[in-house]
């Protein structure tokens, strides 16, 4: 079985507030995906795994990453627009068609534009079947199957999907491991294929556009209390929610 | 014809409250609007929806759509909007409509915006709000083309009132031979509760890493929001630790809630959690660590053991 990992570099978004301008890592719900293909391989289910990303020359050191992670090979598309992710999903679909994978897996979301919704696309514009927000994979029936646990708001749910099909993972799915030094080394040595668009016969243009940003309002700092009596009095009294 | 069309959320055979709110949105939006709702042995539900002035109620019921599978909901939602010539389709922020609407929209060949706050008017084209980087910055974006899709942040539209004249209800014709057949329902887990939803409570009472174990969890935090008549949430750290359920989770992947009045009990404040509580009315916060970040956007802060004050705390909400 093949699998396809697409990732996304992203701001480190647990780096402190002076360091804005810091650097990149793999988003977060993405390295969980990657983790998890390297699990169904180490389990002897997959034969092949392909990482994908969509960036500039700038995310080569994420990439590297992810192969020194054990991704077997990478490839990256090369497009430095602020792509939506309606145009990424058409730009991944026709990689899917180029590497016949039998599952694509990716995070649910990336934790810079917290869009979530490549993979349903993807999943939409290809016909296959989708498990989002999943804490837990299982192949059944000589991998023409999985069975997937969902995270969503009333609980946890449990489908089964045919394969092929695009999962995205949530939190709690696994824990990415951390890039070992045989590992970097390794991942040196392996090939990263760089396409663009027009190699893959697909054109895209961003059907949104981010006019510009703001900080929201922020809340002020209320006051300190100090004892459960006087808390309590403040509740009733001055904010009346008691 | 419907200019929008609004996507209802069911849970239990009962209307997800918050996903009315996403009416709100497409009265902003101007233009006549259509609810559509999907699933199975609908008539009851499909009673209470007639009244929030939609040009109609359009109601997809079958047994093969009893449950929210992707692949099914996505095909039957974009051939309504097809069908209806609608040019906006609209949902509630939710794992329901994150899941079914990306799908929808790359059907109809559309972009999609996740989580709109407000709409506003830029150069006489309508833009949209919405939060990115965990809501530590909100964008302004336009959409091309004519047709979009979008979800809305419930806590940032009212529930919308209910007094309009009752308006037709239609019903979609289905080939349930043609749906996709690809993914399979087999179980959900949901857990049983008396307490309020979270996401519609009044009072919500959260719990960090602190709180231990889910003894201690229950105990502290179950045992305010119970004092209180709330609902009770976690940080990404206890549900990770297992002291709660996946859909007690408050923040940038989780539940986003806008009480009014919060309790964040040892929760540090990690600007993830914070992008899910930022609207609510009153925050409170207790916490050892008097430098924690949450003091600064709390309304009340107390500085203390959590083992200690919590229990006091429950006394005197009884007691008052």
């Amino acid at each position: 079985m093949k699998v396809l990992v697409s990732f996304k570099s992203v701001p480190d978004p647990y780096a402190g507030l002076g360091d804005s301008a810091s650097k990149s890592v793999i988003n977060p719900f993405d390295e969980i995906a990657i983790e998890e293909a390297l699990r169904i391989r180490e389990r002897g289910e997959a034969t092949e795994i392909v990482g994908v990303t969509i960036a500039a020359t700038a995310a080569d050191e994420q990439i590297r990453a992810a192969l020194a992670m054990g991704v077997d090979r990478a490839i990256r598309i090369d497009d430095a627009r602020a792509l939506d992710p309606y145009a990424v999903a058409r730009i991944l679909r026709a990689l899917v068609a180029k590497e016949a994978p039998q599952i694509v897996l990716m995070g649910k979301q990336a934790v810079d534009d917290d869009s979530n919704q490549v993979g349903q696309m993807l999943a939409g514009l290809l016909g296959w079947p989708q498990a989002t927000f999943i804490s837990k994979i299982e192949f059944l029936e000589n991998k023409t199957r999985a069975q997937c646990t969902r995270e969503t708001d009333g609980g946890l749910e449990i489908i089964a999907i045919n394969l092929p099909a695009v999962v995205t993972t949530d939190l709690r799915l696994n824990e990415p491991r951390y890039v070992s030094l045989p590992g970097l080394m390794k991942a040196r040595k392996k090939p990263i294929e760089v396409l663009t668009c027009d190699q893959l016969g697909v054109t895209v243009q961003p059907l949104t556009t981010t006019l510009s940003t703001s900080r929201p309002p922020k809340r002020a700092a209320g006051t300190r209390v100090e004892s459960v009596e006087e808390l309590v009095a403040k509740l009733k009294q001055e904010a009346k929610v008691l | 014809m419907a200019a929008t069309l609004v996507l209802i959320e069911l849970d239990r055979q009962q209307v997800k409250r918050p996903s009315l709110h996403a009416i709100t949105l497409a009265r902003q939006l101007g233009g006549d609007y259509a609810l559509l709702v999907l699933g199975h042995d609908l008539d009851k539900i499909v009673a209470t929806l007639v009244s929030y002035g939609a040009s109609a109620v359009i109601v997809a019921d079958d047994p093969a759509l009893a449950e929210p599978l992707a692949d099914r909901y996505a095909k039957v939602i974009a051939e309504a909007a097809r069908q209806h010539g609608a040019t906006t389709l609209l949902g509630s922020s939710s794992t329901f409509s994150k899941d079914v609407l990306p799908r929808a929209a790359a059907l109809l060949d559309a972009p999609m915006l996740t989580d709109v706050l407000a709409i506003e008017q830029v150069n006489g084209a309508t833009a949209y709000r919405r939060p990115i980087n965990a809501g530590s910055m909100v964008a302004t974006v336009k959409v091309e083309g004519n047709f979009c899709v979008l979800t809305a942040r419930a806590t940032a539209f009212e529930a919308p009132a209910a007094d309009a004249a009752p308006c037709p209800i239609e019903r979609l014709k289905l080939e349930a031979a043609t749906l996709a057949d690809g993914m399979q329902f087999i179980s959900r887990e949901q857990p049983v509760s008396d307490r309020p939803d979270l996401t519609e409570a009044r009072v919500v009472v959260s719990g960090g890493r602190p709180l231990k174990d889910p003894e201690t969890f229950e105990r502290l935090v179950g045992g305010l929001a119970d004092a209180l008549g709330g609902a009770v949430g976690a940080t990404r750290a206890a549900v990770d630790a297992g002291m709660a359920p996946n859909d007690y989770q408050i923040g940038q992947t989780g539940k986003v809630v806008a009480p009014e009045l919060y309790i964040a009990l040892g929760i540090s404040g990690a600007i993830q959690h914070l992008a899910g509580i930022k609207d609510s009315r009153i925050i409170v916060a207790i916490n050892k660590d008097p430098e924690a970040p949450i003091f600064q956007m709390a309304t009340y802060g107390l500085v203390g053991d959590l083992h200690q004050i919590v229990p006091q705390l429950i006394e005197a909400i009884r007691r008052a």
